[in-house]
């Protein structure tokens, strides 16, 4: 036990974590006929707790009670993996990406996220106000005006190979490289890098 | 609420019945412990993004500067059993554990999958994040991500709002 518990401690390869999220479509289909989307989560809380009379959050959301139990699935997933299965050893980063990072004065590279970022003395700075509010409004924003995310529409979408999901994907992509490219490096250093 | 009053409630002004993306398709009714399966489903799902380190705002870097293969890989094998599975769902008619027919549901194409999409892929390269490791990245101890969540809740209601007058 205690070598089994050592072995899955270790970062898990691309071709064991891929595999397995690519199986949760076919767990949800045949678990209860539900289709794999984690952003949909955002509107049902928004359905639950704000719907204000918009016809978008007035639906019955009481049936999609299994997307919060996944989410919240998720999030305790997220716990067990970093307080009992979790890796003694630091990150490892491509050294081009640490080097690139460095430029922009993102230096901290013992976690999973850069401390230089995600600390609570950052939220009520202009750090928290670029990373925190403003990326968590985009992802919210533009997730739902895409109608889903990267399960929904990359994996849940390119698996029933439906194209309007590869459009989605595609744009995913290109706002990423837009972002990386062309407009990080002004926005952090705007906020104070 | 009455019956009728929550039905009401459901039409929108098409006259048809509001509907999530995505919506539960099965026909059975589940509560309770009967969610507990999906809770599974999510904690294994949790496990494996932290595991892989792919709730990593660093492998989202690395992925959008071409630095690693590591999220194409990731991505594209799940894309590859996902595919295969589907397939074989339909190929061999295999039902759900409560003896429905497997349904996918249809996306129409919209304007908003390009312009949403690419509002959440600045986001994305921004939190390195995408919804599902927005919730395990709050597990793993980074509970400032909470602040993201939120944040991500207003930008849907947000759009939920407006939506109506945004291109379409």
């Amino acid at each position: 036990m205690e070598k089994f518990i050592e072995l899955v401690s270790q970062p898990w390869p691309w071709w064991v974590a891929g595999p397995i999220i690519g199986l949760t479509v076919p767990a949800l289909l045949l678990l209860g006929n539900k289709s794999f989307g984690i952003s949909s989560s955002l509107r049902h809380i928004c359905a639950a707790c704000m719907p204000a009379g918009i016809p978008f959050f007035t639906y019955n959301w009481k049936k999609e009670l299994w997307n919060l139990v996944f989410v919240l699935g998720v999030l305790i997933g997220g716990v067990i993996a970093t307080f009992f299965l979790a890796n003694p050893d630091a990150i490892v980063i491509a050294e081009s990406t640490q080097r690139d990072l460095a430029a922009l004065g993102i230096t901290d590279y013992s976690s999973l996220m850069p401390s230089d970022i995600f600390t609570w003395e950052n939220v009520f700075t202009a750090k928290g106000l670029l990373f925190f509010v403003v990326g968590g409004f985009l992802i919210g924003f533009g997730t739902r005006y895409a109608g889903g995310c990267t399960s929904g529409h990359a994996i849940m979408g390119l698996s029933t190979l439906q194209w309007p999901s590869l459009v989605a994907t595609i744009f995913f992509m290109v706002g990423g490289f837009l972002m990386t490219h062309v407009f990080f490096e002004p926005l952090v250093k705007l906020v104070g890098f | 609420m009455s019956a009728v009053k929550e039905i009401e409630k459901n039409i929108s002004l098409n006259g048809q019945p509001i509907e999530c993306e995505a919506p539960n398709l099965q026909k059975s009714e589940e509560r309770g412990a009967a969610l507990l399966k999906y809770l599974v489903v999510g904690i294994i799902f949790g496990i494996v993004f932290v595991k892989a380190e792919i709730v990593s705002w660093f492998r989202i870097q690395e992925m959008f500067r071409l630095q690693s293969f590591f999220m194409y890989g990731v991505i594209g094998s799940a894309v590859v059993v996902g595919m295969i599975s589907v397939f074989l769902i339909k190929k061999f008619n295999i039902k759900t554990i409560q003896g429905e027919k497997v349904n996918f549901q249809k996306k129409e194409f919209r304007k908003g999958q390009i312009i949403g999409g690419f509002i959440f892929g600045l986001g994305w390269a921004l939190t390195g994040a995408c919804p599902g490791p927005i919730f395990a990245q709050i597990g793993s101890g980074f509970t400032v991500v909470a602040v993201t969540l939120l944040s991500a809740i207003a930008g849907t209601w947000v759009y939920g709002k407006f939506s109506d007058r945004l291109p379409n």
